[in-house]
This record gives C-alpha cells, sequence and structure tokens, in this order.
C-alpha cells in the first residue's frame, strides 16, 4: 500500500446529496480513467426510489418497455419477496447503452453509492464497451430508440388487433426467445438508419395508403397491409436450412403469419440478441465490476479520499458479494458469478505480482509481467465466460474454490467423482468448469431442418442431443405448441444424437 | 461527461399496465385464490390489502431447457470438496434434486407450481363483486321507478312558440327571400326619397310627371311583391324539439332495520352489524351516492344514528311492525322512489308480539315490496336454535310469516346465520346472479 496521500474526505456521513455524488464521481472518474485506464461509454447516472428499481428488474432491466402481462407477474412476485423482506434490491443496474445508464437506489449510504457509481458506471460500462461479445453483437447506441419503436410498435397493434392477439403473439414469441439468436454467424444487422428509414417508409405508405372508407368495414376484413418493403437481408424464399434461429425462421416463412406478427417476432429477437452475449458473459463482467470498484474504493482509501468507517462498509457489503457457499450448504445455489469471476481476476493480479513457481509453469505468457492492468483489459476485451476459464483458471484458485468434477449417468444411481483439485486433475477440473458456461452445451441446440412449404406445411424440428441428454419432456411439448401458433400447422420435433 | 439525473419524482405506477394484464392473465386461479381467502376472513378485513397465492396455470412461461436427469450423460463441477477422491461413488439424493442442475430443476418446478403476491382492496373487491349482480336492477329502474329528463332531440316543423329556433328559422327566410326575389326596404327607401324629391319639385314639368307616374307604379309593384313574400314566412319557422328520456337512478339507500330488545345480545348484533356493512360494501360498488338509515325498534321504533344502532340496547317487548311503518314514513318523507333505490335489510331473532307478523306481511305485500329493490330478512340464531330449524320451513312466527312473503316476491330473500362463517356463503346467495336465480 502507498502512503495515505494528503487529501481531505470526501464524504463523512452517511446522508448522499447530489453535490457529494457529483465529486465523487470526479474523483473515481479520474482514477479509473488515468490510472485503471478504463476505456468507457459517457456516464448517465439516475437515482430512482426502491419501487422504481422493481419497475425496472421486472421489464428486464430495461428503461422502457413494451406491455406484457409477464413483466406484471414479475413484479408482484418481486414486490412480495421484497416487502416481506425475503431479498435486498440490487444496489444497481446498469444498461448496456451509449450513453451507459446506471441507476442508483436512493437508499443507498454514501459509501454505496460510491461503490456503485465505480462497479457499474466504470466496470461494467468499461466491459460493454470493449468486450468482443458486445461490440460485435449490441448496438449500444441504438438499444433505447429501438426499444421505444418497440413499445410504440406493440401498443398501435394492441390498438388495431386487440390485446388478445397481441399477447398470444409475444407469449409464443417469449417460449422461443431462446431460440431467437444467431449464434455462429454474425447477425445481419441493418444499421439503425436504415432501419428507422424502413419504418419512416412503412408509416409514410400507412399514412399514404388511409382512407376512411376502411374504417367502415364489418370487423374482420382488414385493410390491405403494406407491401413489404425489399430488404437486403431477405433470401427471396430460400429457406437456407439447418436454421438455428427459430424465430428468424418463423419470422421470414411462416406460411400463416401477418405483417404486424412478422414485426413483433422481430423485436422479441432482437431482443433475444441483445441480450445473448450477457448471457455469456456473466462470470467475466461481475467479475469486471468487482475487479473494478475493489481497485477503485482502496485507492480512494489510499489517497486520503474516504475514511475508515466507509473502508469497512465497503469491505463488509464486497466480501458478502463475493461469498461462495459450499455444494453442501444451504444457500449453495450454483457458483457465485461474482465470487469466481473476481476471484480469478485478484489471482491474474497476484499472477502478475507475486508469481510463484507453479504460476510461472501454468502461465508463462505474463507470470511476473507488471502491467497486471494491460493483462486484463486484453482478458474483459477478448475472451467470454468459457475461454476465460479455460485460459485463466489458475490451480491455485481451484484449491481455494476447493473444486471437483463429478460425472453423471441418468441411469446409474451414484454420481461418480472424475477429477478433484489434485496435480492429476486441475485440467479436467478445469475444462470441465470452462464447458458447464459453454451456452452451446448448457442450452438445448434446436434447429429447423425441414418446413414443406408446398405440401402438408409440416415444419420439423431438431433437437441435436449433446451426450444423449434430452429435453424435459412437459416444457417440450408446451413450447410446441407455441410453435405451432406461429407455423400455423403441424410443428414435429425429433431428437437424435449429436454424434449420430 | 456524465450527468445525474434524479428520477424519483418520476410517475409512479409504470408497471400498473404490465399488473392489469397479468391480473386478466391469471383471473380464473385469482378468483379462485380470493373467494378461498375471503371465507374465513372477518368481514371488516375486506378492506385491507392481502396475500394471494395462485397456481401459475395459465401464467406458465415454458421454454426448451435440457433433462440431464431423465437420460444421457454429463459432468459438472462444485466448489466445496472435502473428503472426495477421484473415483468416488456419490448416491444421488432421493428427491432427485441433487448436484447444480437438479437443485435448480428443483427450484424451477417449485416456482411453477406456486405463485404468491399481494393484492390491493379494491382488485379484490372487484374480483370478489364480479358475479354478483344486484337483483332486477335494470328491470325495476328502467319501467317501474324511472325518473325522467328531456333531452335534446333535434328540430321539428311544430312545437310551441316558446321553442322557436331562431337562428334555423331566420336562415330558411333569408333563404326564401333570396330565391323568391323579395324586394329590399332599402330600394323600396330610395324610390320613395326619388319620388318625394320629385313631387317636392316646384315646377312640375310633364316630364317629371310622367315620371313620377313611373316611380308610383314601380314602387307599388315593389310593394306587393313585399307583401305575398313574406319576410317570414311559417314555412321558414323551426321549433327545437326535445324527447323524454328515462334516466337510471344512480341513488340507493339501504334501511337497516334491527330488533335492539333484550333477546338480542352483543353477539347477534355483531352479526348483524357485518351483514350491513357487506350489503353497505357491495352498494357502494354500484351505485354513485348510498344512503342508509338505521331503524332500531322494540314495541316502538326510532331513526338513531350507527353507534346507538350497534351499541345501545334497550328494554320491551318486539313489535316488528312498528320499524316497518317508520320506514316507510322516512321514504315518503326524504327518499322518492324516482330518485332512489331502495334496499332493505331486516336482522331479528325471530321473536315479536303474536298477531304482529300477519301486520308485517300485509305491509311488507301491500307497501313496502312494491317500492324495494331488495328487501332481505337475517334471522340470528344461535347454533343450537340452527340445528333444531335445520329445515327451512320450521321456524318461529316470523319466520313462517316471512315465508310466505318470499313466495310473492322474487326480491324478497330470508335466511338464518348463527357463526361469521355463514355471513359470506348467505350474502352470495341471497345476491346471486339474476339468471341463476330466475
Amino acid at each position: 500500500m502507498t502512503m495515505p496521500e494528503k487529501a481531505t474526505l470526501l464524504f463523512s456521513e452517511a446522508e448522499w446529496d447530489f453535490a457529494t455524488l457529483d465529486r465523487a464521481l470526479k474523483v473515481i472518474e479520474e482514477i479509473a480513467v488515468n490510472e485503471l485506464k478504463l476505456d468507457v461509454y459517457p456516464n448517465q447516472i439516475e437515482v430512482i426510489s426502491s419501487e422504481q428499481m422493481l419497475d425496472a428488474y421486472s421489464s428486464l432491466a430495461m428503461p422502457l418497455m413494451y406491455n406484457h402481462w409477464s413483466f406484471g407477474k414479475l413484479f408482484a412476485r418481486e414486490e412480495t419477496l421484497y416487502r416481506a423482506g425475503y431479498t435486498a434490491l440490487a444496489y444497481e443496474i446498469v444498461i448496456n447503452s451509449s450513453p451507459c445508464i446506471s441507476y442508483l437506489l436512493e437508499e443507498n449510504s454514501m459509501t454505496m453509492q460510491a461503490l456503485v457509481i465505480a462497479h457499474a458506471a466504470f466496470g461494467h460500462n468499461h466491459f460493454f464497451k470493449n468486450n468482443y461479445l458486445f461490440r460485435q453483437w449490441t448496438n449500444a447506441g441504438g438499444i433505447l430508440d429501438y426499444l421505444a419503436f418497440a413499445k410504440g410498435y406493440i401498443a398501435a397493434c394492441e390498438e388495431r388487433y386487440g390485446r388478445g392477439d397481441v399477447e398470444a403473439v409475444l407469449d409464443s414469441a417469449h417460449a422461443l426467445m431462446d431460440q431467437g439468436v444467431f449464434r455462429y454467424s454474425r447477425p445481419p444487422r441493418p444499421s439503425r438508419e436504415r432501419m428507422m428509414e424502413k419504418h419512416r417508409k412503412r408509416r409514410e405508405y400507412e399514412e399514404e395508403a388511409y382512407s376512411e372508407l376502411w374504417r367502415t368495414l364489418p370487423a374482420g376484413i382488414e385493410p390491405p397491409l403494406a407491401p413489404p418493403i425489399p430488404d437486403p437481408e431477405d433470401d427471396g424464399g430460400d429457406m437456407k436450412l439447418p436454421e438455428e434461429n427459430i424465430l428468424y425462421f418463423l419470422e421470414k416463412h411462416s406460411p400463416s403469419l401477418k405483417a404486424w406478427q412478422r414485426e413483433t417476432l422481430r423485436i422479441v429477437r432482437t431482443l433475444a440478441q441483445y441480450f445473448y452475449p450477457q448471457k455469456q458473459t456473466k462470470v467475466m463482467n461481475e467479475g469486471c465490476a468487482t475487479f473494478v470498484h475493489h481497485a477503485i474504493m482502496n485507492r480512494l482509501y489510499d489517497k486520503g479520499l474516504i475514511g475508515e468507517g466507509s473502508l469497512l462498509e465497503f469491505l463488509h457489503s464486497h466480501t458478502s458479494v463475493v461469498f461462495q457457499p459450499e455444494f453442501d450448504d444451504r444457500r449453495y445455489n450454483g457458483i457465485n458469478p461474482y465470487a469466481l469471476g473476481y476471484g480469478m481476476m485478484a489471482d491474474i493480479k497476484r499472477i502478475c505480482e507475486e508469481p510463484t513457481a507453479e504460476d510461472r509453469d501454468w502461465f508463462p505468457a505474463f507470470a511476473g509481467n507488471t502491467d497486471y492492468m494491460a493483462i486484463l483489459r486484453e482478458a474483459w476485451a477478448n475472451y467470454r465466460d468459457e475461454s476465460f476459464i479455460e485460459q485463466f483458471l489458475s490451480p491455485k484458485l481451484m484449491r481455494d474454490f476447493r473444486l471437483f468434477a463429478l460425472y453423471d449417468r441418468a441411469a446409474e444411481p451414484t454420481y461418480k467423482v472424475s477429477a478433484i483439485h489434485n496435480e492429476s486433475g486441475y485440467r479436467a477440473v478445469r475444462s470441465q468448469l470452462a464447458r458447464q458456461y459453454d451456452i452451446g452445451i448448457a442450452e438445448p441446440n434446436i434447429q429447423v431442418v425441414d418446413a414443406d412449404l408446398k405440401g402438408g406445411r409440416r415444419l420439423l424440428l431438431q433437437h441435436r442431443m449433446h451426450r444423449g441428454v434430452p429435453l424435459h419432456e412437459k416444457t417440450k411439448h408446451a413450447v410446441l405448441a407455441h410453435v405451432e401458433r406461429l407455423w400455423g400447422h403441424e410443428v414435429d420435433l425429433e431428437e437424435v444424437d449429436a454424434g449420430a | 461527461m456524465t450527468h445525474f439525473i434524479d428520477r424519483r419524482l418520476n410517475p409512479k405506477g409504470k408497471s400498473l399496465a404490465n399488473r392489469q394484464r397479468f391480473l386478466r392473465r391469471a383471473r380464473a386461479q385469482i378468483r379462485e385464490a380470493v373467494q378461498k381467502s375471503l371465507k374465513d376472513a372477518a368481514v371488516a378485513d375486506i378492506q385491507k390489502d392481502r396475500k394471494i397465492r395462485i397456481s401459475t396455470k395459465g401464467t406458465k412461461e415454458p421454454r426448451f431447457r435440457l433433462d440431464p436427469r431423465s437420460g444421457g450423460e454429463h459432468d459438472f463441477v462444485l466448489p466445496g470438496n472435502k473428503e472426495f477422491m477421484p473415483g468416488d461413488e456419490i448416491k444421488k439424493p432421493k428427491s432427485a434434486d441433487g448436484g447444480q442442475s437438479g437443485k435448480q430443476a428443483a427450484d424451477y418446478a417449485e416456482a411453477e407450481d406456486d405463485f404468491e403476491f399481494t393484492m390491493t382492496q379494491e382488485e379484490i373487491l372487484d374480483i370478489f363483486f364480479e358475479d354478483l349482480e344486484l337483483p332486477n336492477l335494470v328491470r325495476t329502474t328502467l319501467t317501474e321507478t324511472p325518473s325522467k329528463t328531456w333531452k335534446r332531440a333535434g328540430i321539428t316543423t311544430a312545437g310551441s312558440p316558446t321553442q322557436i329556433n331562431l337562428i334555423r328559422t331566420m336562415r330558411n327566410s333569408f333563404g326564401r327571400r333570396l330565391a323568391l326575389q323579395r324586394p329590399r326596404l332599402t330600394d323600396v327607401e330610395a324610390l320613395q326619397a326619388q319620388l318625394d324629391a320629385l313631387e317636392t319639385q316646384a315646377p312640375q314639368t310633364e316630364d317629371t310627371r310622367a315620371k313620377i307616374g313611373a316611380l308610383k307604379t314601380e314602387l307599388a309593384k315593389l310593394e306587393a311583391k313585399r307583401q305575398w313574400v313574406a319576410f317570414v314566412d311559417p314555412i321558414d319557422i323551426r321549433f327545437n324539439a326535445f324527447a323524454e328520456q328515462p334516466v337510471p337512478a344512480s341513488r340507493a339507500v339501504m334501511f337497516c332495520l334491527m330488533d335492539v330488545s333484550g333477546s338480542m345480545g352483543e353477539r347477534e348484533k355483531d352479526l348483524a352489524k357485518r351483514f350491513y356493512m357487506l350489503l353497505h360494501l357491495f352498494l357502494k360498488r354500484r351505485y354513485d351516492r348510498v344512503d342508509i338509515v338505521f331503524i332500531r325498534h322494540t314495541h316502538d321504533a326510532q331513526e338513531v344514528d350507527e353507534q346507538e344502532f350497534f351499541y345501545s340496547r334497550l328494554s320491551g317487548g318486539t313489535i316488528v311492525s312498528t320499524a316497518l311503518e317508520k320506514m316507510l314514513e322516512i321514504q315518503r318523507e326524504r327518499y322518492a322512489t324516482a330518485d332512489w333505490n331502495i334496499y332493505a335489510a331486516q336482522a331479528s331473532d325471530g321473536y315479536t308480539q303474536s298477531g304482529d307478523a300477519r301486520r308485517c306481511v300485509e305491509m311488507l305485500n301491500d307497501d313496502i315490496m312494491p317500492l324495494c329493490q331488495y328487501y332481505a330478512y337475517i334471522e340470528i340464531l344461535d347454533e343450537r336454535e340452527m340445528e333444531v330449524f335445520a329445515s327451512e320451513d320450521s321456524g318461529a312466527e316470523l319466520w313462517r310469516a316471512y315465508r310466505t312473503v318470499a313466495a310473492g316476491w322474487q326480491n324478497f330473500a330470508t335466511k338464518r346465520i348463527s357463526k361469521p362463517g355463514d355471513i359470506f356463503p348467505v350474502f352470495r346467495e341471497l345476491f346471486r346472479k339474476t339468471e341463476s336465480a330466475a
């Protein structure tokens, strides 16, 4: 630790006000940008009440969202849990957009506000801006505009076609949200301008073609819809099977959907695609943010900008965030991404600063490197959870977590311990854990393999089973009913072994 | 460039629209749960928010997911190893929810089955009253006790002079005058002025005399035309038309009648009070304005305030008909049937002076029932009596007498209750949907 530099405390009370927030932000920004060399989107920090936080929770943590009953259900549940004191609210929510919006909860103490600013407005923000998945797959600049469009579009559809019909399409689309992303090919991403242009053209057409006469038609007869506006990503009827993005396939080729229903599917899959990188980088994203706030808060203390009371409050919160219960603990609920992510990043710093012989053996590329921040920034930019763990999980951390791998065969009554945290097991445990975070394995691989557009119009989906693990029977039939609703005709799903 | 934005003052209830959608979606499950939760509750509790537990049937959100327990093989990593060595075998938990994926699956399944959340009083009442309808409401208000109002109904050609529509009349007149080229007054006056000028000229030449003659005939022609093209002709005249329209009364008065003689103890009054409260709450949801009149009686009836009604006790005999008389008197004085929907609820322990029951029946049949939307008679028994009078037909004098009234009037109901739990079912039965009652 460096000697505390001469400075006055930023704050000494738990109460916060906007002037203090502003001062804290300036200092934090200075550390983040100049010392940690983080590269962030402009920040927009909003203070909200607990009810607004619940609101944000229940609409996929987005500041605006179309209306759907499932968000109401989530809100009702979260609210009950929160009011009964079962769960505390998150201290913050951060949105991958430019400017990057972070929400601070008004009940936080000033120390917590500083921590949250460091965590969200710099940690997450840096990750959003630099990680390759986000750069490649999401459009931070356009998401808010798109959501505004989506909200308006769904509301207009509800008004025109009735809530029931719109709700039915959204229900079905939500059921397929996990199958609504492009995993391997880069998604055809229309530029925001072109999208806007398209919507503008469509609106113009509707205005031109509007006639009072249509309002006098009996219910059930629809005015002619806008002719499809030629879209460069359209492939002119060629279905290009197999197709992994089921929502995309239905949007383009379903024989029974109307134009507004296709647009609705498009909205849902655009959202799914937007959230797809977040699913693959939970450990890294939280690890990055936690590491950054830890570094910044300690620097604030070193500089004499926060007092010991604040430091202790911060450490208390920090340790509870990175707490990892053991597998036989009642509190165990999977591996805590904060714990693993932060643990690995702190470990990288240790390997750089105080490498052991083992570390030099395992990580010759950077053990003893003096600039650990450069290594971390590199990792944050170019890895996702799976590859990050495969590359950077050290034997020491495996020992600290006491990780062990189990082999499970459904037919057998026992699990078999296949590897533990010892010399012969490190590599196996590490790749096992990495695979656990591979979304291609953790989620079922379902594709559209055949669609008969001329005859019986049967749609055939195929689940390529990884090591023979089938789909959950009940939910499978429930989801298939939704696919049938969107396809309008018979839908079958076959499960085949991926090896076959 | 960083902004701090204070959003705390932004309008709340952003998720209200989602909540309404959710409630509508889960309507059937919620209704079931609300009924169940209210059945054993105290009546006063209906005014509170309460927690509702519903099954998620109808609000499931299925996704494709893997089920490693039913087939295939997989590996997973857990933290916190203490004694295991490679090759060890661990028994799978019986409930089949061990391990990471298992536990998550179990949580998932549980979450899918049951769901608890808080509903506001408003939402609960809406659902509670959903399938209860005010008996005969439409029929009686629109056919028997309508009050009427005049509404504009366009323009007619006949009517009383006070209703002449000046604008329309003058517009018609103007159009007709233009079409028939009625000479204007200014034109006539101009000719007259010319004529006067010529006539006053001192030396009248032949020429001027000829001019005067021409002007005179011209003037006479104009005057004649003005005569037969009238300024306002009867065919121009239009009248505002009005039509009578019935207005359903949006006010209700609720008469609470209760026997407060010695035989009515605290328990009986408490039961009656709960019934009145519920009835009041129910009317409150249907009418803009609800008045309550409390009438207590022993051998003599008085109008009293609520406090006295429920908490004071008088000694004396019991003559029920005095209360009915009082009610009629108050109704005549203050609550005309044209403006008020009249509801009455009477609570009693069933005893009255012998012979009085017959008089009550007469009054009900002749005077009261034609006025009332609904008349409910609640007999409060203790539980022992309830068993004795298990049959609807047996009972004290008043009960048997009222049964004859009930036979003649659909909107007259009699019920017996002995404990708080009886109130809700009775209430529902009394106000069951009219279709099923008919």
